[in-house]
């Protein structure tokens, strides 16, 4: 296999993990196994991807409760992630934190948040203390932060991109621009569709990525995190269009809605990049990769249904740090 | 161990290291000397590095530490609280400064929904050290804004430790324990202790949470006082020991964890309750208190109910005008003489001695 058929079956074996994984929550979710909220990133893969290959294992991603498909592409446990959709004990964080909370901090994967914009200024924190670990080290790790059009409406935002900017932090902001916040689409939301030139109005460098390209975000993000590992550039902004497949929370198809339109549909399934990169590659090859996939997910949903769900004592366990 | 004289209660000294310095001081020296005992802890929040450093508590770190540990900030609370969580997760351990307690509304997203949920929420994965130096106003036209105590709001919610206080010994012990405690800790200074001196060691010392004090012992009565307001309670105790009357003065110093050991064997004691809070009564500290104290002594003592009574801010935002801000507190006299009627039953005011001395309540001039 040549190396960039080497990244294309890498990226389309984790983007395919998000979508089965995700199919297999939509398959269950009525015989409520998973007693818990879910935002589903079917249809968005490619961003959460295209950011997290690219990057280093000791590199950090922060999150929002649309973090599955983070938590999968940056390396997070799987069937920790399952068990923890299944509300078990031996879930990522026991049980206590369900799909809109997912953690992993040994795989850098931060704690997702349900409060639209309140894991940004965290990612900044973290870079900060990334910047001060690099002066002893010598080694830049960068944060990643994910979050969708939505979350830049909220002040933190733009405070905290005025403040990484200030400080030069080491963190690459990813706006997972899906066009919609619930029900509420872009034009009844924002006064300028112009979402990099308002950041770059910081002196921010930004980038806006059309039609969820795989291989051009992986790009950005491989160039751009090399750019401030070497001290090139301080923080960047990404842009990325993309677009939800499901309703905004559980597991329908709600185009059918007033609120939507079916040929946008149509038009994104079109532009889906695991259909591109399943033709990119040799039937042989889509084949094991489907068939590893598939392992994957039946051990975890193993994993989950076999762990128990938490004593009761875990109730009081880890309100406060010792 | 304490000694209440009329204007300046001070810790006597217990060795002779100790030297006499204000409130604002301590504050400082715990500050630096943490600083440079662990090389993670790091100051930041608006105007800590300017010429006036915080009415003098972060004057001088600024040099000593650099501009990486020490710096001001964009007029962003949210994001710097948020930030100031990133970074405790990270490893590094925060102090984060507001000059009033009032403009924590601004980062209140960020320290209940992250900060105090973190450790829980994720499973004991992250920790969250960080410790929020907020101060409360009062007096000099503070007014509704610049005067509030929010310390009620944040004893309601699991995750937070909450320090309040009330004299610069304790404020030096509370603020390193603040520092080296591994959650996130709401440290509430007075802006009217900042002047008030007491004995201090200039060793690194630890007070403890949950652990109440009691200052002066006495027979008649508890009276539990908050923040500033353990000034007005021993003053308060002063009018009331010129009538062969005696109180219990106890500072919870720590309100979240609470130590209601102290206050229920006090009370045991004494027979009568007063709870003095520098805030409001509604859902307030003393509610808390007082709901404690019931639940912990349901049948009361000796067969018959506990008479109790609780005094705080008047149920109205602050007024800026000094008449009117000076009913909006209780003061040692209002203190003492409810305390007097929880005793005597009597509500004749005549033993009580006119206003006379100067507190650092009139002292205090602004602009700030
Ligand atoms: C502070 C806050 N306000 C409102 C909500 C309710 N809410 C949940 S998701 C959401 C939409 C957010 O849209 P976006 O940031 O674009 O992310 P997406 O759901 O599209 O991934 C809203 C308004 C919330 N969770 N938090």
């Amino acid at each position: 296999m040549t190396q960039d058929q080497a990244l294309i079956a890498r990226l389309y074996q984790s983007m395919l993990l998000i979508r089965e994984l995700e199919q297999h929550i939509v398959d269950v979710y009525h015989t409520d196994a998973v007693k818990s909220p879910v935002h589903l990133s079917i249809g968005q893969e490619s961003v959460a991807v295209g950011v997290c290959d690219p990057l280093n294992s000791d590199d950090i991603v922060s999150n929002t409760y649309r973090c599955h498909a983070t938590y999968l592409a940056k390396g997070g446990d799987i069937n920790g992630m399952m068990a923890e959709l299944y509300g078990k004990k031996h879930g990522c964080a026991g049980g206590k934190a369900g799909s809109m909370h997912l953690v992993d901090i040994k795989h850098g994967i931060l704690g997702a948040s349900a409060v639209v914009g309140t894991t940004i200024p965290i990612a900044a924190g973290y870079a900060f203390a990334l910047q001060q670990e690099a002066k002893k080290t010598g080694k830049q790790r960068i944060v990643a932060s994910l979050f969708g059009d939505g979350a830049t409406e909220e002040g933190v935002f733009t405070e905290t991109i005025n403040f990484a900017m200030l400080k030069k932090l080491p963190i690459i902001f990813i706006c997972e621009n899906n066009q919609l916040a619930i029900h509420s689409p872009l034009r009844s939301r924002w006064a300028s569709e112009h979402i990099c030139e308002r950041v770059a109005s910081f002196g921010i460098r930004t980038h806006q990525v059309k039609n969820a390209d795989i291989f051009e975000l992986h790009q950005l993000i491989s160039k751009e995190a090399e750019n401030i590992r070497n001290g090139i550039s301080g923080p960047v902004f990404i842009e990325c269009e993309t677009y939800r497949w499901l309703e905004h929370v559980g597991p329908g198809d709600d185009h059918h809605e007033e609120y939507r339109d079916p040929n946008e549909l149509a038009l994104w399934k079109n532009k889906d990049q695991i259909a591109r990169l399943a033709n990119m590659l040799a039937p042989h090859e889509k084949e094991k990769i489907n068939q590893k996939v598939a392992a994957l997910i039946k051990n975890a949903v193993a994993f989950a249904e076999q762990s128990p769900y938490p004593d009761e004592e875990e109730l009081f366990t880890h309100v406060y740090a010792n | 161990m304490f000694m209440p004289t009329e204007e300046k209660p001070v810790f006597t000294p217990c060795d002779n290291k100790q030297r006499l310095i204000r409130y604002v001081d301590a504050l400082r020296e715990a500050t630096s000397q943490e600083m440079a005992n662990d090389e993670r802890v790091f100051l930041f929040g608006l105007d800590v590095d300017d010429h006036k450093g915080i009415q003098g508590s972060t004057l001088g770190l600024l040099e000593q530490f650099g501009p990486e540990r020490v710096f001001g900030t964009p007029l962003s609370e949210d994001a710097m609280t948020g930030f100031a969580v990133g970074a405790a997760m990270a490893g590094l351990r925060p102090i984060h400064v507001h000059i009033r307690m009032d403009f924590m509304l601004l980062a209140i997203n960020q320290l209940i929904n992250m900060a105090a949920k973190s450790h829980y929420m994720y499973n004991g994965q992250v920790n969250v050290p960080l410790v929020i130096r907020t101060m409360i106003g009062r007096s000099w036209g503070q007014g509704a804004q610049h005067s509030q105590a929010l310390h009620a709001l944040f004893m309601h919610i699991p995750g937070l430790k909450i320090f309040a206080p009330s004299n610069a010994h304790d404020a030096k012990g509370c603020l390193i324990t603040a520092i080296r405690d591994n959650n996130p800790v709401i440290f509430i200074e007075h802006r009217l202790l900042y002047s008030t001196e007491g004995y201090v060691s200039p060793e690194v010392y630890t007070v403890p949470f949950g652990k109440a004090r009691t200052f002066v012992p006495g027979h008649d009565i508890t009276i539990v006082a908050i923040s500033h307001m353990v000034m007005e309670a021993l003053r308060a105790s002063k009018h009331l020991e010129k009538i062969g009357l005696s109180a219990d003065i106890i500072d919870p110093i720590s309100l979240r964890p609470l130590d209601m050991e102290t206050i229920v064997n006090s009370v045991k004691k004494t027979g009568r309750l007063l709870i003095v809070d520098n805030g409001w009564l509604t859902c307030g500290a003393s509610s808390e208190i007082m709901a404690r104290m019931i639940e912990l002594l349901p049948e009361g003592l000796n067969g018959k109910a506990i008479p109790m009574a609780r005094m705080g801010f008047a149920d109205t935002p602050c007024p800026t005008t000094k008449n009117l801000e000076n009913l909006f507190y209780p003061s040692s006299h209002t203190i003492a003489e409810k305390a007097y009627t929880l005793i005597s039953g009597k509500t004749n005011t005549d033993w009580l001695p006119a206003a006379t001395s100067k507190t650092e309540i009139d002292a205090f001039k602004g602009p700030f």
